[in-house]
């Protein structure tokens, strides 16, 4: 009995050193919602926490008593052979059977309420799960993005999820649960794609933070991405600003045709028209090698879409989906070795080959032009 | 409590009658033989499970970690699932059925003995192949679910895959097998008197065991024939761009995986609904009601499996349903916890290490059974699912529940198999290290999932502050490896100079508690007659069984021989598979020609020949 004392109360030990640390910033949390479909979630799970919890607590309170209580002592007679009862085998049949069904019947509602048909006015945006990256589409205007998705505040967003290569799993725990990223199936014709689809109503601006949540390869661990609620005016600003972007070639970076809406909003378009001699050093670099093979940046010659779209790259918090910050050493790093820092990436390094990609045998200078240019793309 | 000492105690004589040395140990058709040989061999997998997870805990330990890379992580935390369900968990429970439900029927042997060292050779041969992966550097890497179509020859092309779905397949082959044997073992050769209501629950949750075995492992045969026809053939089953679905394969899997939980935990059930009421010195409480539960959670576990799906988007319908279905083998389980506990109640319990390990199980599994309930819930499961939450839930289960039930009958039962006690001393070090390594290993995980830690993950952002989490958990972890070596120390030093048992140490009810240990290689001289559910409790039915069952005959009954053809059969079946990696079509060919001269052989084998010649 001293033994199971002290295992208890290193247990409990445990738990306080756990519990001390709730308190903290946790940026992906399941239990922090700040949205109305998190919010279901979440309460949901209070509600059945508690039953487990009560559960949990008689059966270990019983246990204990029995553990002390019928111990064996040398003198113990021969107990009384008791078979069973009947009442008792009804009773505790009976008693969880009513919890369940307390849990059931909000967890079914629960379940049809968060797979609704999109709401009325609902802004949709395709989330695309690429090994190791996302993609985000906005189908009303075209836009494209990549790995940190913009949606406003306090309006209905309809997620709809799929896939472009193996299962991933959209995951932003602040935000609600996760919906696994299928890849499309061809159809008979006739048939439409089946995809899955997350409902929410954002109701805290921020940046929340998103992980893949399905085993989808080498670098699985390394597929975050962000999302960041806006206000809608700020919402309608980005969005303006990635259907026209700021950077122009240097000869027009003065154009005064600029959307004026984004001049309070971006920090510094006009900064793009003084010209540095380094951005436009990257600027050639990186539209006549290889990269425009696969990235797009809107208004250029880069159109590929088979990696990350880097319109407004330099306003992007993280690089590399989510895994780095966005700094100029980071950024040179990825170009110079990028499966260094995500083993299977497809994107060729300075000295090593990705995907079908010969090395791209950049030296430090011409790295440094394309990070200064990148970042001048804001 | 008298009933222990009533049994003269001396060191255990070995019997007279049986061949000893290595070849006879291969070609072994005696079921408490190859009991042995499966529990070794599945504690071997285990260390070797086990320092996998280990490697994947001090990858952990902190953020940013680059202990390991991620391409030999995901081969890792693969083969650790791997491992610990195929090569582990269900080869120790068999090893369990192999020695102990004959003895508990009152059968001589199983039904099908050379069939039984085949399914044993299929296993060593099977867990062999599957780690020869490692020494070519492809050990699987898509984890113990395989998800198609990350599984794909396109997404996967390496050998890791072919060894996954080759391996398991031949894995598959011997479970099959032994389902077969139990099953047959148990309906055809009960003793006199042992109506299938007598019998003891861990026979009973054997049974029950082996349909789900002969019926589950079929479908996950399915599902790898599939995949490796897409792999090798270029099959589109799981191939999008043929309109193939990936889905399927969920599907398929987890209708084998989910009975395969319940494959995996009924038999520790078993153990302890033997356990507990032999420590309590009381019957069962409930007796029917713990073997209708077991039944009945036998076959609602077919109607459960898409609560693994609730995020892959099967609509409110299909949710709904499995949400139900899964609230409900709730139920059962819960009868079960609340018998065990009426079994204890009003008892006289002796703390021995076996019943320590069982009421561990009570108090850590019912942990497990509610986080359980929490993700039964499909939108809280949108949460949980796919994080550290759920790994906490299942290695609640299946350590809390699978490995300490295996811990209470390897405690239980290892006087009946080597004569000796295995040491309390060691035990209580064992169970003490168990439990608070097994709780500190995995009850922050709860936390680092509910923080966002998804599962598979090779190492985690420092912003996610769950740092401390992990770090209690790698310490736990090592707990746990501590433990496991003093359960070794203790099975080895205990085999040879262990305190000497007699054929009734614990003072139990069922009938394997009436013949000598270690028993003799015929088990019973002649077959007792059973009269109860505790034949060893009540005076006038020991006497009277005990009277047949530690005579000493003066011919012995007449047992099969040793055979070398499952052994040979056993290496052809998985020299066949393997040769299908080789990629040349008539390579396999040469396995099957090699399999069918050793099922040849073993078709014309008289089992009784040594006898024949002896006379």
């Amino acid at each position: 009995m001293k033994s199971l004392r002290t295992a208890l109360g290193t247990l409990v030990l445990a738990l306080l050193t756990a519990g001390c640390s709730l308190e903290g910033d946790y940026p992906q949390s399941s239990v922090a919602p700040t949205s109305d479909f998190a919010l279901m979630i979440h309460e949901l799970y209070a509600d059945i926490f508690w039953w487990t919890l009560l559960i949990l607590a008689v059966v270990w309170v019983v246990l204990a008593y029995i553990l002390i209580r019928f111990r064996a002592r040398p003198d113990s007679p021969v107990p009384k052979q008791i078979h069973g009862h009947m009442g008792l085998e009804i009773g505790w049949t009976i008693g969880p059977a009513l919890i369940v069904v307390a849990i059931s019947i909000p967890t079914i509602q629960a379940v049809f309420a968060t797979q609704q048909g999109d709401p009325e006015g609902s802004l949709v945006v395709d989330v695309i799960g690429h090994q190791y990256w996302w993609e985000f589409r906005y189908p009303d205007s075209g836009l494209i993005t990549a790995n940190e998705v913009h949606i406003p505040v306090d309006r209905p967003v309809s997620f709809r999820i799929s896939s472009d290569d193996v299962i991933h799993s959209f995951w932003v725990p602040m935000l609600g649960g996760k919906r696994d990223a299928n890849p499309m199936r061809i159809r008979p014709e006739g048939e439409d794609p089946k995809y899955n689809w997350i409902h929410l109503t954002a109701n805290e601006t921020g940046t929340f933070w998103g992980q893949c949540a399905e085993f989808c390869g080498d670098s699985h661990s390394l597929m975050g991405f962000r999302v960041v609620v806006e206000d809608e005016a700020g919402f309608q600003a980005w969005q303006a600003d990635l259907a026209t972007p700021v950077a122009a070639p240097a000869t027009a970076a003065a154009d005064p045709a600029q959307d004026t809406t984004t001049a309070d909003a971006a920090p510094a378009p006009a900064q793009v028209a003084q010209v540095d001699p380094l951005v436009e050093q990257g600027r050639e670099i990186f539209h006549q090698q290889t990269c425009i093979a696969c990235h797009a940046i809107a208004g250029t010659n880069a159109m590929g879409e088979i990696a990350p779209n880097l319109t407004l790259f330099g306003r992007r918090s993280s690089l590399a989906a989510g895994w780095l910050e966005n700094t100029p050493e980071n950024l040179q790093a990825w170009i110079k070795a990028p499966q260094d820092i995500k083993p299977g990436a497809l994107m060729p390094g300075v000295a090593v080959a990705g995907g079908n990609w010969p090395a791209t045998n950049l030296t430090d200078d011409q790295v440094e032009a394309i990070a200064a240019y990148l970042y001048s793309l804001r | 409590m008298s009933v222990a000492t009533e049994s003269t105690a001396t060191a255990p004589a070995a019997h007279h009658g049986e061949p000893t040395g290595l070849w006879s140990w291969i070609t072994t058709v005696d079921h408490k033989r190859i009991g042995i040989m499966y529990f070794m061999t599945s504690i071997v997998f285990l260390l070797i499970g086990g320092l996998e997870a280990l490697l994947i805990r001090i990858q952990l330990f902190k953020p940013e970690n680059d202990f390991i890379s991620a391409e030999l992580y995901n081969q890792l935390f693969t083969m650790h699932g791997t491992t610990m369900i195929f090569l582990v968990a269900m080869p120790m429970a068999v090893a369990y059925f192999n020695y102990i439900v004959p003895l508990q029927i009152g059968a001589r042997d199983v039904a099908f003995p050379r069939l039984n060292a085949l399914s044993y050779w299929i296993y060593l041969f099977g867990g062999i192949y599957l780690n020869v992966s490692w020494f070519v550097g492809a050990a699987p890497n898509t984890s113990w679910v395989g998800y198609a179509n990350l599984t794909s020859t396109q997404f996967s092309p390496g050998l890791n895959v072919d060894f996954w779905v080759l391996g398991l397949s031949i894995l598959g082959v011997s479970s099959i097998m032994g389902g077969v044997n139990f099953v047959t073992t148990i309906i055809n050769l009960r003793a006199p008197g042992m109506k299938l209501m007598r019998m003891p629950l861990f026979t009973w949750m054997t049974f029950v065991t082996s349909f789900l075995l002969i019926t589950a492992l079929p479908v996950i045969a399915v599902a790898l024939i599939m995949l490796a026809f897409d792999r090798f053939f270029a099959a589109n089953f799981f191939n999008v761009a043929a309109g193939g679905d990936p889905v399927l394969w969920q599907h398929l899997f987890w209708i084998f995986g989910h009975p395969e939980v319940y494959i995996l935990v009924l038999p520790a059930f078993g153990v302890i609904s033997d356990v507990i009421p032999a420590f309590s010195r009381k019957p069962l409480f409930g007796y029917p009601v713990v073997v209708y539960a077991g039944v009945l959670i036998g076959f609602i576990g077919w109607g459960v499996w898409s609560h693994h799906m609730f995020t892959s988007g099967l609509g409110p319908i299909a949710d709904s349903f499995f949400v139900a279905t899964t609230m409900i083998i709730a139920i059962p389980t819960g009868v079960k916890i609340f018998n065990w506990m009426a079994t204890m109640w009003g008892g006289a319990i002796r703390f021995t290490t076996a019943m320590n390990f069982a009421i561990g199980l009570v108090a850590l599994f019912t942990v497990g059974g509610l986080s359980g309930v929490m993700h039964a819930s499909a939108p809280v499961d949108l949460q949980q699912h796919d994080s550290y939450f759920v790994v906490a839930h299942f290695h609640y289960v299946i350590v809390g529940g699978i490995l300490l039930g295996m811990f209470s009958g390897l405690y239980y039962w290892f006087p009946k198999v080597t004569g000796r006690f295995l040491s309390e001393k060691l035990g209580a070090w064992h169970f003490w290290t168990t439990l608070i390594g097994f709780n500190l290993t995995f009850f922050p995980m709860h936390f680092s999932g509910m923080f966002g830690q998804p599962r598979r993950t090779w190492t985690y952002q420092s912003e996610l502050g769950i740092e401390l989490f992990n770090q209690l958990s790698t310490i736990g972890g090592f707990i746990l490896g501590v433990s496991t070596l003093i359960m070794l120390w203790n099975v080895l030093k205990s085999a040879r100079s262990g305190a000497p048992a007699g054929s009734n140490p614990w003072g139990a009810p069922s009938l394997e508690w009436s013949i000598p240990s270690p028993p003799h290689h015929y088990n019973f001289p002649a077959l007792p007659e059973v009269r109860s559910r505790e034949p060893m409790w009540h005076d006038d039915e020991r006497a009277a069984i005990e009277a047949v069952t530690l005579a000493e005959p003066e011919t012995e009954p007449e047992m099969p021989g040793p055979s070398f053809w499952p052994i040979v059969v056993a290496s052809g079946v998985t020299a066949t598979w393997a040769l299908v990696m080789t990629g040349v079509w008539w390579a396999p060919l040469l396995g099957l020609v090699y399999t069918g001269f050793g099922v040849y052989m073993w078709a014309f084998e008289d089992p009784f020949k040594h006898l024949k010649s002896s006379h």
